[in-house]
């Protein structure tokens, strides 16, 4: 059956119906890892996004249970060269294509995926959708046109918890308690922390900075995430609150959210940075880690500017005292990590739990937990 | 840390000639490590043997040396020129195994000159099995269990723990050359023997075997600053068993998933940082359970390796050009990526296609070996290809092979599926038909061990279903980061996609410029190897001169060619009639050039004309009439030129028939082939017959074709071929074989140079040694030569090269053999002996210029002496004869040059791996033809210290001379015979002339025993007197090592009186040309 992908420029390509047969609509953002589409579809950070996955065969492996990365899909569609669904492979337990219909989620397969990546790459990302081949184009553009635009979406309220989420340590000795304001946290994150010891709560992103504090946590955590961070006003007035009573550390949506909560603005990159292949440089040890990312807003200096051209870690005045620089992208030279001063805080733009990725910036849970340990 | 100042001269070793599992990707990194070097400043002192290199242009270094890869060699081209640096890991295992040579042997210390690139220890932790594996242990990484031994008693020891199947892997090897699979106790003695024998230091590590699990290799690369980068994952779709030279393999890797890729990952970073690989690229191998996860560390190559020319054409990240930087200082981050310009190389390529590599096998060449794989590399080529899905690169790279003959699988499906279970260098195809049979994907992964994902994909591609039939043909760009950032640099393949509302999705920048499209010679293959490619290379880099863009279409992957930088626009692409109309469709060239790719891109020559392409250079229908035997006779008969008696027959009755008429020993062959393949000397009716019983019509090869896509139909080969007729030549016996290359505009023709075969006629051009200047040529005789050679060149129309062999019979008689109008496999050599680039002058001529306005300095009568020797891979094909006929058989090619013939035939033959022996046993067992020439022979070589060891009748004839002989037995005579005294190392060099084609005779058991020994075996008599001479002048002394550019300083146009200058100063005694 066929399909189409529709950009909200009329940008058409064709291509098959695979997943489940509807249409979707979303942010079209591109995906240059190799391997990790489970992982990546349950993501909760692709929220509200249709992912264009450039390397050309996905579902090679199957689907299982220890790739998953939330309890759901939450991409609102898939784009690929080739489609596979196979669940003869060793340690799959469903075929790729089968668990995306079952879940309801449409997918478009034989789609020229490199013209539509130097597309979006070219113009940026857009709303765009995949339809059903018999439905009219002008029906499908309008379903684009109605998709909210992605800056200003608050997304984090359809993926935090309801109610808070307790979740004791892997080990046999307990560590720190570390509250983490869950704006969508993947799995791989919060098993790297408790792997360490930690015992986690996971609190709705709406908890107040009073409940938060009662907790008595030693640590919060600040969690990855969907949406456009300046739309989560609520979650920074919340962080200013935290910062300097305890440590807080921030991933991604969290680093951004960090960032703002000390007086730093973020923007909307033209097309974002996913994939699992990004340079980013530790400009304390001079260390380069392979990163995996997958974030569409990006920190800005306090100059305004979007990159920065020294490998110096240079500091920045905020309104919670010194905030260094501690880590930048060397594609583009954006900022990938900062570390507070005065108060006890740091936080890294990409994702060292990886869950798809290298492992190579693991260490920053470690780092992590020893400013926990230190304070 | 950016560039080290602390520098100033470079040392770089080649790799040698191109032999089985060192082949033409070490040109391609050795050129590049060259080219940056020198970009950053450094003096380039270049040691290389094989003169069909590019690295071994003039250009690419301050000085080059073709000299032979051995330590002493290389130790007083140290001693002159003082470098301060050397840099190993670019050619190879040779390379590698000459630093820790020069090492051990103090060489380096002495001059002070410093390893760069890899340090003594690392390399010895990588390549020392039992050290790799400590090393790996400590580092907490799983090897196979295995032992390191020496000597077949210790391995029976190490038995009970390895277990059987083993697998026997000697140390300091290139390719695995020597080791293999032990099935059983007695072959686990034998391999473990010959492994020993093969290890140039007498160890193989015993190994418990991983057969069957998957095999997946890493390209990492690290700096000083412990930065650490995976290029690319390659998977092999044939499992732990067979070589991953010999097997298909992919990248990037299809079946683990992410957990399981990152596993792999964090392994091999552990294993370069374990190994201690400082700055620059390793190749790591892994075994994989993809049921239990469990991972075993297989090996690792502290160097640039095939796999990283593949890798580094596969991602576009060029890893040689990286590695040479991180050598002199650099790290990763400072590094620009070439092709986005905008990112630093720290960073890991990220793939948007497939690539399918295919191992090019030749054993149709070596009769008796049994074409089946093992962990020994036994390919001589590959192609690469590129597609969207695995389907479309599987496919172009089954058609990329261009493979003379299609295997016939058996006609029994029991036969046929037992065959599959022991890999064979056809078994895709047998695969294929067991499908088309109906057998089940989950038998054949159980029959092949071949992972079930593959197993569909093939499968599907052998059904013949293709859900994707109405795309259209749409050329991609190889970006190294799946088009996240523009690309700058112009590789392109094509792919199939849906076409945009305005056609397809090209990305191709063609822009304005009129542009000229180099088709390249394909996989290497025995007859048709890297010369080839330095010809391509050679008219890209010309045809840029000329302000035109250079267009190249290849599928090699380990060639210069195939580079992005040597042409305007890289196009990876195979060479058939359709996918390069593919290419000539998008680009609208000026012209196409067909006639440097041997004779790949010349079967296409026809083909693009109907098409109407209009082909650069000598028109099609020379190229016809020079191949069509009857119209070339009558051309040759028009300008009163001899040539043998000949005659075509469409049949073997026919042939039988004429062969009367042409007369006995004659020549037989198919028409069109390259490389004399079955090619053979037939003394008799008889021997006629059996020939004709052997060599029925081959089915051709286009069994793929199916599997193309419409208008992709007729690609299986290069669209139909041509009739199979069978040529038969009056064979000339005892004459003088002399090759001559030259040039042609149309209106003059002028001569490159004339060769003089070293080895009669019979013995094919590419195997045979050949010497300049032709030295038994009387003035006279060069001057008809050379007369001959131009009316030939003018009347058949040739605009470019031209390569004609005579063969020059009794005094006087000059016959006309063959006439190629198409750059000769000899033009890098002739080009370096007379320091004149033959392949771009001839293109120059093809874009329009004219000999008359050039003033060529040629040298009429140079003042030194190249010899260029052929290197056969007969150690590889154990079971096969070792005896040179006219069919080629040679892998690659090595140089000598010298102020004598006997100096630089000596050092091609030290060169070529036959170091002749100073002093020790011969034996000599010859035919009674050659009886008297051999006493004479003997009675030299007794006088030069030599013992004479001979069988029956050479000894009795020897004996009669006055030189003392041991007789020795032959091997019908009991114990101890011959072979057994070669086996036991007693013998220093082995001269046989072989008779007859019985291969289980006297004489192949002795050819096969010393080459097992490494022992130098020549089977002519001419060879043997050359090499009589070689020994001669070697023990008076050898002569100082000359760098090409002093050579030839000489040549230079603007600086005529130099010239004679520098031949004066080779000339002079020992060291004079320095200046």
């Amino acid at each position: 059956m066929s399909a189409y992908l529709l950009l909200e420029d009329g940008t058409r390509l064709d291509g098959v119906a695979a997943g489940a047969p509807i249409a979707a609509t979303g942010e079209v953002v591109f995906n240059t890892a190799m391997s990790g589409y489970q992982e990546s579809v349950t993501d909760p950070s692709y929220r509200g996004q249709v992912i264009v996955f450039t390397y050309p065969l996905i579902g090679n492996y199957g689907v299982a249970a220890e790739n998953m990365e939330s309890d759901a899909i939450h991409a609102r569609a898939v784009v690929m060269r080739e489609g596979v669904d196979r669940e003869d492979v060793p340690h799959a337990e469903g075929g790729w294509l089968t668990w995306l219909a079952d879940c309801g989620v449409p997918a478009i397969a034989g789609v020229d995926t490199r013209a539509l990546v130097r597309h979006i790459r070219d113009r940026g990302a857009m709303r765009g959708g995949v339809f059903p081949g018999d439905m009219p184009e002008a029906e499908a553009m309008e379903r684009v046109r109605a998709e909210p635009a992605m800056a200003g979406a608050d997304l984090a309220r359809e993926v935090t918890p309801n109610a808070p989420v307790l979740l004791d340590p892997l080990t046999d000795t307990a560590g720190p308690t570390i509250a983490a304001i869950d704006t969508g946290i993947k799995d791989s994150i919060v098993r790297h922390l408790r792997e360490r010891g930690a015992r986690i709560e996971l609190h709705p992103c709406t908890t107040s900075a009073d409940e938060l504090l009662a907790r008595d946590a030693d640590a919060f955590f600040l969690a990855n995430g969907p949406g456009d961070p300046a739309a989560l006003g609520y979650v920074v007035d919340t962080v200013r609150e935290l910062i300097g009573k305890r440590p807080v550390f921030g991933i991604c949506l969290g680093h951004q959210l960090l960032c703002r909560a000390v007086g730093l603005e973020t923007t909307k990159l033209p097309f974002g940075h996913r994939g699992a292949n990004h340079p980013v440089k530790d400009l304390e040890t001079g260390r380069i880690d392979i990163t995996s990312q997958n974030h569409g807003f990006a920190v800005v200096g306090p100059d305004g500017a979007n990159t920065i051209d020294t490998d110096e870690p240079v500091r920045w005045e905020t309104d919670f005292g010194a905030a260094e620089l501690s880590q930048i992208n060397l594609y583009d030279r954006t900022v990938e990590g900062l570390v507070l001063r005065d108060v006890p805080g740091a936080t890294v733009q990409y994702h060292p739990e990886a869950g798809p990725g290298p492992h190579d910036s693991l260490h920053i849970f470690d780092r992590f937990l020893r400013m926990v340990e230190l304070v | 840390m950016p560039r080290r100042d602390d520098i100033r001269k470079i040392l770089v070793i080649g790799s040698g000639p191109i032999v089985i599992g060192q082949a033409a990707e070490f040109d391609y990194s050795g050129a590049q490590a060259c080219k940056v070097l020198l970009e950053e400043g450094y003096e380039v002192v270049l040691v290389n043997s094989n003169p069909a290199t590019i690295m071994t242009d003039p250009e690419f270094a301050t000085a080059t040396y073709i000299e032979p890869l051995l330590p002493d060699s290389v130790a007083r081209v140290i001693e002159r020129e003082r470098p301060d640096a050397l840099l190993p890991t670019l050619g190879g295992g040779t390379a590698l195994n000459l630093a820790r040579d020069l090492t051990d042997d103090g060489t380096l210390e002495r001059y002070g000159v410093e390893l760069i690139g890899a340090n003594y220890d690392a390399i010895q932790r990588a390549e020392d099995r039992d050290l790799f594996k400590e090393t790996m242990a400590k580092a907490g990484l799983r090897t196979a269990r295995s032992a390191a031994v020496t000597s077949v008693q210790e391995a029976l020891d190490a038995l009970p723990d390895i277990g059987l199947p083993a697998i026997v892997r000697p140390g300091f090897t290139m390719g695995g050359e020597g080791g293999g699979i032990a099935r059983t106790e007695a072959e686990y003695r034998q391999v473990v023997g010959e492994g020993l024998a093969a290890s140039p230091i007498g160890q193989v590590l015993v190994e418990e075997s991983v057969i069957g699990w998957g095999e997946f290799e890493l390209e990492v690369m690290r700096d000083h600053n412990d930065n650490v980068v995976i290029v690319c994952s390659i998977e092999n779709i044939d499992p732990m068993g067979v070589h991953t030279g010999d097997s298909v393999t992919v990248a990037p890797q299809q079946t683990l998933s992410d957990r399981q890729y990152q596993l792999l990952r964090d392994q091999a970073i552990a294993v370069i940082r374990a190994v201690g690989v400082e700055t620059g690229g390793s190749n790591i191998q892994f075994a994989v359970n993809r049921e239990t996860d469990e991972i075993v560390v297989i090996e690792m190559n502290p160097r640039v390796s095939r796999s990283s020319a593949l890798a580094s054409k596969a991602t576009g990240f060029p890893i040689a050009k990286i590695a040479a930087r991180l050598a002199v200082g650099y790290a990763l981050e400072e590094i620009d990526n070439d092709i986005t310009r905008v990112t630093p190389a720290s960073f890991e390529p990220t793939i948007d296609y497939v690539v399918v590599k295919w191992p090019r096998f030749a054993f149709e060449k070596f009769p008796g070996a049994n074409g089946s794989l093992s962990t020994y590399m036994q390919s001589v080529g590959e192609a690469m290809a590129i597609g969207r899905t695995f389907k479309q690169a599987f496919v172009k790279a089954m058609r990329s092979r261009e493979i003379d003959v299609v295997p016939s699988p058996p006609e029994d499906t029991d036969v046929l599926l037992t065959a599959l279970e022991t890999p064979g260098h056809d078994r895709y195809e047998l695969l294929f038909e067991a499908v088309r049979r109906g057998i089940s994907d989950d038998e054949l992964c159980a029959r092949t061990n071949i992972d079930p994902w593959y197993m569909a994909e093939m499968t599907a591609i052998a059904r013949g279903e293709d859900p994707e039939a109405d795309l259209v043909r749409t050329f991609k760009a190889v970006d190294t980061c799946a088009a996240e950032f523009e690309a700058a640099t112009p590789y392109y393949y094509s792919g199939w996609e849906r076409p945009g509302r305005d056609g397809p999705r090209h990305e191709v920048r063609r822009g304005d410029n009129a542009s000229v499209v180099i088709l390249g010679s394909g996989p290497n293959r025995i007859g048709q190897g890297i010369e080839f490619d330095y010809c391509c290379v050679h008219a890209a880099m010309t045809v840029r001169q000329s302000g035109r863009d250079a267009v190249m279409v290849n599928c090699n992957p380990e060639t210069v060619s195939t580079d992005y930088d040597t042409s305007d626009r890289l196009y990876f692409e195979p060479l058939t009639l359709d996918d390069v109309l593919g290419v000539i469709d998008i680009e609208q060239p000026e012209g196409v050039i067909v006639q440097f790719g041997g004779q790949t891109p010349l079967k296409l020559a026809q083909g693009l004309t109907d098409a109407g392409v209009k082909l650069l250079g000598t028109p099609v229908e020379s190229i016809h009439r020079a191949e069509d035997r009857p119209s070339f006779g009558a051309l040759l008969e028009e300008l009163e030129l001899k040539s043998p008696p000949y005659a075509t027959a469409a049949t073997p009755e026919e042939a039988l028939t004429a062969a009367d008429h042409v007369g006995y020993p004659l020549l037989v062959r198919p028409s069109y082939v390259l490389g004399g393949r079955a090619m053979e000397i037939c003394y008799s009716r008889e021997a006629l017959a059996d020939y004709l019983r052997r060599h029925a019509p081959a089915r051709q090869a286009g069994a793929e074709g199916a599997l193309n896509r419409p208008g992709a139909a007729e690609g299986g080969s290069g669209g139909a071929e041509p009739p199979r007729d069978i040529f038969l030549d009056r064979f000339l016996e005892d004459a003088i074989e002399v090759d001559v290359d030259a040039l042609c505009d149309g209106e003059t023709a002028q001569i490159g140079a004339i060769m003089q075969h070293v080895e009669e006629a019979g013995v094919h051009s590419g195997d045979s040694a050949c010497v300049i200047p032709a030295m038994s040529l009387g003035p006279d005789m060069l001057a008809q030569v050379e007369d001959a050679t131009r009316r030939i060149a003018l009347s058949l129309g040739v605009v470019g090269l031209i390569n004609i062999q005579f063969a020059v019979f009794g005094n006087d008689e000059l016959y006309v053999i063959e006439a190629n109008p198409r750059a000769s496999r000899t033009v890098p050599f002739v080009s370096k002996a007379v320091g004149v680039p033959l392949a771009k002058i001839a293109c120059r001529l093809m874009l329009g210029e004219r000999l008359a306005d050039m003033d060529l300095p040629l040298p009429a009568h140079p003042g030194h002496v190249a010899v260029k020797e052929a290197v056969l891979p007969f150690g590889r094909f154990p079971l096969a004869d070792a005896r040179l006929g006219p069919e080629m058989k040679s892998t690659g090619e090595v140089m000598g040059i010298a102020a004598d013939y006997p100096a630089a035939f000596g050092k091609a033959q030290a060169a070529a791996g036959a170091e002749l022996p100073r002093g020790g046993s011969v034996f000599i067992s010859v035919t009674d033809g050659d009886k008297s020439s051999a006493t004479q022979l003997a009675a030299s070589l007794h006088d030069l210290g030599f013992e004479v060891l001979a069988t029956g009748g050479t000894a009795q004839a020897i004996r009669r001379m006055g030189v003392p002989v041991e007789r020795i037995r032959k091997l019908s005579e009991g114990s101890p015979n011959v072979v057994e005294r070669i086996e036991a190392g007693e013998v220093d060099l082995v001269i046989n002339t072989p008779t007859g084609s019985g291969a289980r005779a006297d004489g192949y058991e002795i050819r096969r025993a010393a080459i097992a020994r490494g022992i130098p075996c020549i089977t002519t008599m001419s060879g043997a007197s050359a090499a009589q001479r070689a020994i001669r002048s070697r023990l008076a002394g050898q002569d100082e090592p000359v760098s090409l550019q002093e050579l030839h300083a000489a040549t230079a146009p603007d600086d005529k009186s130099a010239r004679r200058a520098g031949q004066v100063s080779l000339m002079g005694s020992g060291g004079g040309a320095a200046e």
